[in-house]
C-alpha cells in the first residue's frame, strides 16, 4: 500500500448529520483548517441518505429546553444525563432556523409557524436534508473532504488524540491523518445481531448497514470511557421494508391493534420500549401478527402517505402499489427490528462531559456516537455537532506536540498488508459475519428470543464471538473493498464484547426489549445508575457511575 | 431489497457511483453493482441517475413481485415511475419544493 500523510488542525470522522454540522460550525469560530473523512461520499452518507420523515427534536411554542430534557429521561427510565440533554435541548430549535436558512423546507401555518406534530416534532422535507447540508459544506472552502476513506483507527498517546489512520476503499493507500484536535460523528451500529430478513434482504434494515461501529470500537480499543451499551435499540416497523412507523402512528393516527382488532398500547405503557414491549408479547401470547390499523383512512391521505413514504422509504411505496393495496384497504403489519446500538435514540456511547469531549483529550463525540444524551434525533446531533466544534476551536490553541509511535503505524500497515498480500483463505468474511449475528441473536437477546437474556446465555456469546475474533487474522482479502468488510467486522467484534458485558452488569430489566433479563425481570434501586466501561491492559473494566 | 441497472440506457456518468452511502456501485464501461444483497434500498442512486436506468425492488425475501421504481428529476419535481411485473405502471409525482404533511 501506498502511504499518505495528511496534517490538519481539526479532523472530523464521518460527514454525516452531526459531522457536517460541526463543519459547518467550526468555520464560524476559526479560520484553522478542517477535513472531512468520509468513508462513502457525503451527499447522501449516513442515517439522511434516503430523508427523514419529520424533526423528531423541536421546542414548540409554550415548552422549555428542559421539558425535553423531562421527557427524554422519563422515556429512558431515569438512565439519561441531564446535563447533556439540556445542553443539546437548547440548541434545537437554534439549528432548525439555520437549516431552513441553508433551504430546508418546512410546513408552515398561515401566520408563518411552524407546524407541529404533537410539541416536538414539525414537518419538512426530509428528503432534501442531506444534499442541503452537503452543499453547504462543499461551499464553504475552508473544509476539505476525503469521500471514499474509511477510518479504522485513533493515533494516541498519553491519553491525547494526536489523529486517526485510514484507508481508501477504491485503492491501495494507507493514510496516516495528524490533528490537534478530532471529532468522532461515525454514527451508531447496526449488523451486530442478525437482522429481520436475513437472506437476500439482509441490509433492507432500519439503521444504515454501513454505519458498522467504527467509532464506538475506536474509542473501545484506545482506552475512552463508553457507557450504557446495555441500552440497545430495537425499533418498531413496517414489516418486510422496515419502513419508519411514525408517519401511520402520528401522521394519520393509526392505532397498534393486535390479529384481535383489539388497541393493546394501553395495556403495555407508552414510552419507546414499552410500544415495542407490547408488540412482542401480543405475538408470544397468540394474538400476533399486529398491526398499524390504517383501514378507513380517506383516498387522500393513501396519496399523502405514498408521498411521504417516496421521501423517506420508497420500498414502502413500492410495495402498496406492487401489492395494489392501499393502506387504506389494508392494515400495515409491523414488527420490531433487530437491537441496534444507537447513541441518538438511546444512551449508547463515548462518555463525555458537557462541551462533548470524550476521556481522550482533544477527542470529542457528537451524534449517534456520543452516549448519556437519548432522544437526539437530526437535529439533536446537529446541536452536539455545534458544541463539539466550538470547544475543539478552542482546543486546538491547548494541544501540546507530543511524538508519535512511528513504529506503531508502520505495523498497523504490514499488519493490514498482511490480509491482502494472503493467498485466498478458506474463511470467508461474510461467514464469520453470519456466525456472530447468530451467535448475537442466540445468546445475546436477539430477535429470536424475543430480545431476552440471562447470565447463562451471555457468557456462552462472549466465548462465541471471542472464538469468532481468534479466526479474524486468518481472513483475506483480493481488494480494498474486501479489507474494508474485514475492518467493519472487526469493529462488530468488538462493539459485541462490550455489548455483551454491559449486559451482563445490568441485572435487572429496566427497559423491556432494550436490555430484557429474565433472569432479572425487575427493575432494582441498585441499578438507577450509568453502567460505564473501558478497556486498561486488554480487559474491559466496568464502572458504575451515578446519575448526573 | 435491491437494484437492476438497464445497461443499453447508461451513459456511465458515475453520478450513482458517488452518492451510494455504501459505495457499492462501480462504473466500468457502465453501470454495475458487485453486491446486490449489501444494498440498503435507499434509492439515492435512482434519484441520482439522469437516464432512469437504475429500478429498485423488493428482494422476494420480503415479498417483492417484480415491481421496479425509476425516478425522473424535472426542475423541482421529482416523478416515480413504477412498473408492475403485469406490464401496468403508475406515476406519482413528488414536489420537492413541498413539506411532508404527515
Ligand atoms: C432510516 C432513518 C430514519 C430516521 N428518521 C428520522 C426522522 O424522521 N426524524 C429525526 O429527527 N430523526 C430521524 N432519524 C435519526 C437521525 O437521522 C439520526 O439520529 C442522525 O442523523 C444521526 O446523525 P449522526 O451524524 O450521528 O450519524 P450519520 O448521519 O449516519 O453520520 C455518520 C457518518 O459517518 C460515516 N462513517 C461511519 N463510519 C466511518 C468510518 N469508519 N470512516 C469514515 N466515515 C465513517 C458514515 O458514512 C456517515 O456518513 C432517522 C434515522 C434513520 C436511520
Ligand atoms: S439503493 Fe442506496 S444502497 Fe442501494 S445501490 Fe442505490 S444508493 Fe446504494
Ligand atoms: S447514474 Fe445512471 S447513467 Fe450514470 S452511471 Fe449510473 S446508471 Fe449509468
Amino acid at each position: 500500500m501506498e502511504s499518505k500523510i495528511i496534517t490538519t488542525d481539526f479532523l472530523i470522522i464521518g460527514g454525516g448529520t452531526a459531522g457536517c454540522y460541526a463543519a459547518l460550525t467550526f468555520c464560524e469560530h476559526s479560520d484553522k483548517k478542517v477535513l472531512i473523512v468520509e468513508k462513502a461520499g457525503i451527499k447522501r452518507s449516513g442515517c439522511l441518505a434516503a430523508g427523514v420523515n419529520a424533526i423528531n427534536a423541536y421546542i414548540s411554542a409554550g415548552h422549555s429546553p428542559q421539558d425535553y430534557v423531562d421527557y427524554a429521561v422519563r422515556d429512558a427510565g431515569g438512565i439519561a444525563r441531564r446535563d447533556l440533554l439540556l445542553s443539546m435541548s437548547e440548541g434545537l430549535n437554534r439549528t432548525v432556523r439555520k437549516l431552513e436558512a441553508l433551504g430546508l423546507t418546512i410546513l408552515k401555518d398561515e401566520n408563518g409557524g411552524y407546524v407541529t406534530r404533537g410539541w416536538r416534532n414539525i414537518k419538512i422535507n426530509g428528503e432534501r436534508i442531506k444534499p442541503i447540508l452537503a452543499e453547504a459544506v462543499k461551499n464553504q472552502s475552508q473544509i476539505g473532504i476525503l469521500e471514499r476513506v474509511n477510518v479504522f483507527e485513533y493515533i494516541v498517546k498519553d491519553n491525547q488524540i494526536l489523529g486517526a489512520l485510514a484507508v481508501s476503499i477504491d485503492e491501495p493507500i494507507f493514510y496516516t491523518i495528524y490533528a490537534k484536535t478530532v471529532l468522532c460523528a461515525t454514527g451508531g451500529a447496526s449488523g451486530l445481531y442478525k437482522p429481520n430478513n436475513p437472506g437476500f434482504s439482509r441490509h433492507k434494515m432500519w439503521y444504515p448497514p454501513f454505519n458498522t461501529g467504527a467509532g464506538y470500537a475506536m474509542g473501545i480499543r484506545a482506552g475512552a470511557e463508553m457507557t450504557s451499551f446495555e441500552m440497545r435499540f430495537v425499533a418498531l416497523r413496517c414489516k418486510d421494508t422496515i419502513a419508519p412507523t411514525g408517519t401511520l402512528a402520528q401522521g394519520v393516527g393509526a392505532k397498534q391493534i393486535n390479529a384481535k382488532g383489539e388497541v393493546y398500547e394501553s395495556k403495555y405503557g407508552v414510552t419507546t420500549s414499552q410500544r415495542i414491549y407490547g408488540t412482542v408479547r401480543e405475538n408470544a401470547d397468540g394474538n400476533g401478527p399486529c398491526y398499524l390499523k390504517t383501514t378507513g383512512i380517506t383516498p387522500a391521505q393513501d396519496e399523502e402517505l405514498k408521498k411521504a413514504y417516496l421521501n423517506m422509504c420508497p420500498s414502502q411505496t413500492l410495495k402498496w402499489i406492487e401489492n395494489g393495496k392501499n393502506p387504506s384497504d389494508e392494515n400495515v403489519e409491523i414488527e420490531g427490528t433487530e437491537p441496534y446500538i444507537v447513541g441518538g435514540h438511546t444512551a449508547s456511547g463515548y462518555w463525555i462531559g458537557n462541551d462533548r469531549q470524550t476521556t481522550i483529550s482533544g477527542l470529542f463525540a457528537a451524534g449517534d456516537v456520543a452516549g448519556g444524551c437519548p432522544q437526539k434525533y437530526v437535529t439533536g446531533a446537529f446541536a452536539e455537532g455545534e458544541l463539539a466544534a466550538i470547544a475543539a476551536a478552542e482546543h486546538i490553541g491547548q494541544a501540546r506536540a507530543v511524538p508519535v509511535d512511528q513504529m506503531g503505524i508502520a505495523n498497523t500497515k504490514r499488519w493490514l498488508e498482511g490480509f491482502l498480500g494472503r493467498s485466498q483463505s478458506d474463511i470467508i468474511t461474510d461467514t464469520l459475519e453470519d456466525e456472530m449475528q447468530s451467535a448475537m441473536d442466540r445468546y445475546a437477546g436477539g430477535i429470536s428470543q424475543n430480545y431476552s437474556c440471562d447470565e447463562e446465555c451471555l457468557q456462552t456469546a462472549l466465548q462465541k464471538i471471542s472464538g469468532i475474533e481468534r479466526k479474524l487474522p486468518l481472513l483475506s482479502a483480493n481488494n480494498m473493498r474486501e479489507l474494508l468488510y474485514i475492518l467493519e467486522l472487526r469493529e462488530r467484534l468488538t462493539l459485541c464484547k462490550s455489548v455483551i458485558a454491559h449486559l451482563s452488569v445490568r441485572k435487572e430489566t429496566r427497559w423491556h426489549i432494550f436490555a430484557e433479563r429474565r433472569d432479572y425481570p425487575d427493575k432494582r434501586k441498585e441499578f438507577e445508575c450509568f453502567i460505564n466501561s473501558r478497556l486498561v491492559g486488554g480487559e474491559l473494566e466496568v464502572i458504575k457511575r451515578e446519575l448526573i | 431489497m435491491s437494484i437492476l441497472f438497464e445497461s443499453t440506457r447508461c451513459i456511465s456518468c458515475k453520478k450513482c457511483a458517488a452518492v451510494c452511502p455504501g459505495s457499492l456501485i462501480t462504473v466500468d464501461e457502465t453501470a454495475r453493482i458487485e453486491h446486490p444483497e449489501r444494498c440498503w434500498g435507499c434509492a439515492s442512486c435512482v434519484k441520482e441517475c439522469p437516464v432512469q436506468a437504475i429500478g429498485l425492488y423488493l428482494g422476494e425475501d420480503v415479498g417483492g413481485k417484480g415491481g421496479r421504481m425509476t425516478a425522473r428529476q424535472e426542475s423541482t419535481l421529482l416523478h416515480w415511475q413504477i412498473a408492475k411485473s403485469d406490464g401496468t405502471s403508475e406515476t406519482i409525482t413528488v414536489d420537492l419544493k413541498d413539506s411532508n404533511k404527515y
